[in-house]
């Protein structure tokens, strides 16, 4: 397909690399699925080759891998408190997939797994999935005490119940668009910024020139989007951490 | 919509997937974008690529969560474990060593305390036994003084006596001397003592 190069959706773009058709259904390895699988073979082989010395007194690498470790950790213990703990495998999973996966995103060339809204919106279901699960597995009909909190008058009992059981509801959809857009939002902005200094440079020696403001611009932005990404990382963390936390302690 | 998706997705098993995936797409068939215009439109709208990309992510993030929680966060946890185990073990060895150190100065100083006293007890000995001499060596010398002066005294006693003795000799021979030549009287020697020593008297 004839793309223009300085096209800011192109980058979101899926190609098919193998394609696979089972009955009316297309899974097809796309260059997705192949960050998907960067992301997952990338995070694991550093996870696993710093800690190979098992060192008492950390490397560099053993060290960022110990922080993240840590910091996930607290992370889901301040919110969960130590309850909440048995999950910690899998908000650090969910932590380092989305952090690696954001941060891929900002190499050139390089998909980004979570600027499509249809990963972003699986893995928020998994986490509420998983929270409501848990919740009936552990509380049974108990948990749904969760939409009632305590010490609120019967007579706007219901309209509390309401809005709680609609604000549950909307978790889903705001921890997955929240990633999604910021991730979607920042590639587009630079990727626009990016192209003007494409589409000035070839108007002559005045448009390099005035090229210089937006590639200033395209610079303030990368370093912006590396924010993001690990910020927007750490938020989804955090927040599953938080709805979580309802899982393991339903009264509030 | 996204209720039913959400539980529909619990599960979260593969056989469910397709019939999610369907659920999405239909969404979008019934929604806004063109859905079947393949490669037109927003891509990260496009549900073309929605099963595949469930699948996919469902695949790799379920490894990566294998690998993690199996392989990768014991290692990490093991890791962090031994380390706290190493710092407490080190911690209590200092402990026990500045117990032991504690323990060493106790004895030093009960060693200094016993030695002290040992010394303390010896000199008191020596002054003892030294002024025990002392006393011995006075009192022999007492003696020996008291004997010399018990010998001078008998020679002083005797020289008395005998000098008394020619005293009375003398006296005895002034007495004859004085009778004969000044009184002309002859007096016996027997006559001359008995008067000498009644004189004496």
């Amino acid at each position: 397909m004839e793309h223009d190069p300085t096209d800011p959706i192109h980058q979101f773009q899926i190609n098919r690399i193998v394609p696979i058709q089972i009955g009316d259904w297309d899974f097809s390895f796309t260059n997705s699925a192949l960050f998907m699988v960067l992301t997952v073979a990338v995070t694991t082989a550093f996870l696993y080759y710093t800690t190979r010395g098992r060192g008492l007194v950390p490397s560099r690498g053993q060290s960022i891998t110990e922080l993240s470790y840590e910091f996930t950790a607290n992370m889901l213990r301040d919110a969960a408190g130590t309850a909440g703990m048995k999950f910690f495998p899998f908000v650090f999973s969910i932590f380092m997939f989305v952090l690696v996966a954001n941060l891929f995103g900002m190499v050139p060339f390089f998909f980004t797994v979570t600027s499509h809204l249809i990963v972003t919106f699986a893995l928020a279901l998994l986490v509420i999935g998983v929270v409501v699960g848990y919740g009936f597995y552990k509380h049974g009909l108990k948990w749904l005490m969760v939409f009632v909190p305590s010490g609120v008058p019967g007579y706007i009992l219901p309209l509390v119940v309401t809005i709680e059981i609609v604000s549950f509801l909307s978790r889903p959809v705001s921890l997955s668009v929240r990633l999604f857009a910021n991730m979607l939002a920042g590639h587009i902005t630079l990727k626009v910024f990016a192209g003007f200094v494409v589409s000035m440079s070839a108007l002559g020696t005045l448009g390099i020139i005035g090229s210089i403001l937006p590639l200033l611009m395209t610079i303030a932005l990368t370093a912006l989007e590396f924010l993001v990404a690990a910020l927007q990382a750490y938020v989804f963390a955090v927040l599953t951490c938080m709805y979580l936390n309802d899982a393991v302690h339903p009264h509030h | 919509m996204f209720v039913t998706q959400a539980y529909a997705q619990d599960g979260g098993t593969t056989e469910q997937l397709p019939s999610e995936v369907h659920g999405v797409q239909e969404t979008h068939h019934e929604g806004s974008i063109p859905a079947s215009e393949h490669g037109a439109g927003f891509p990260p709208f496009d549900p073309e690529f929605y099963p595949s990309q469930i699948l996919w992510l469902a695949i790799t993030f379920g490894v990566f969560y294998w690998l993690l929680k199996t392989v990768i966060m014991p290692r990490i946890g093991g890791i962090l474990e031994n380390r706290r185990d190493r710092i407490a073990l080190d911690l209590e060895a200092a402990e026990r060593m500045r117990s032991d150190a504690d323990e060493a100065q106790a004895a030093y100083e009960q060693e200094l305390t016993a030695a002290r006293n040992r010394a303390h007890a010896i000199a008191t000995d020596a002054r003892e036994s030294a002024k025990a001499d002392a006393e011995k060596e006075r009192k022999r010398l007492d003696a020996e003084l008291n004997d010399k002066l018990d010998a001078a005294q008998a020679r002083i006693a005797e020289v008395k006596r005998g000098a008394l003795a020619e005293v009375d000799q003398i006296a005895r021979d002034v007495t004859d001397t004085i009778l004969r030549e000044v009184a002309s009287i002859e007096a016996s020697q027997d006559e001359i003592a008995s008067a000498v020593s009644q004189a004496d008297r």
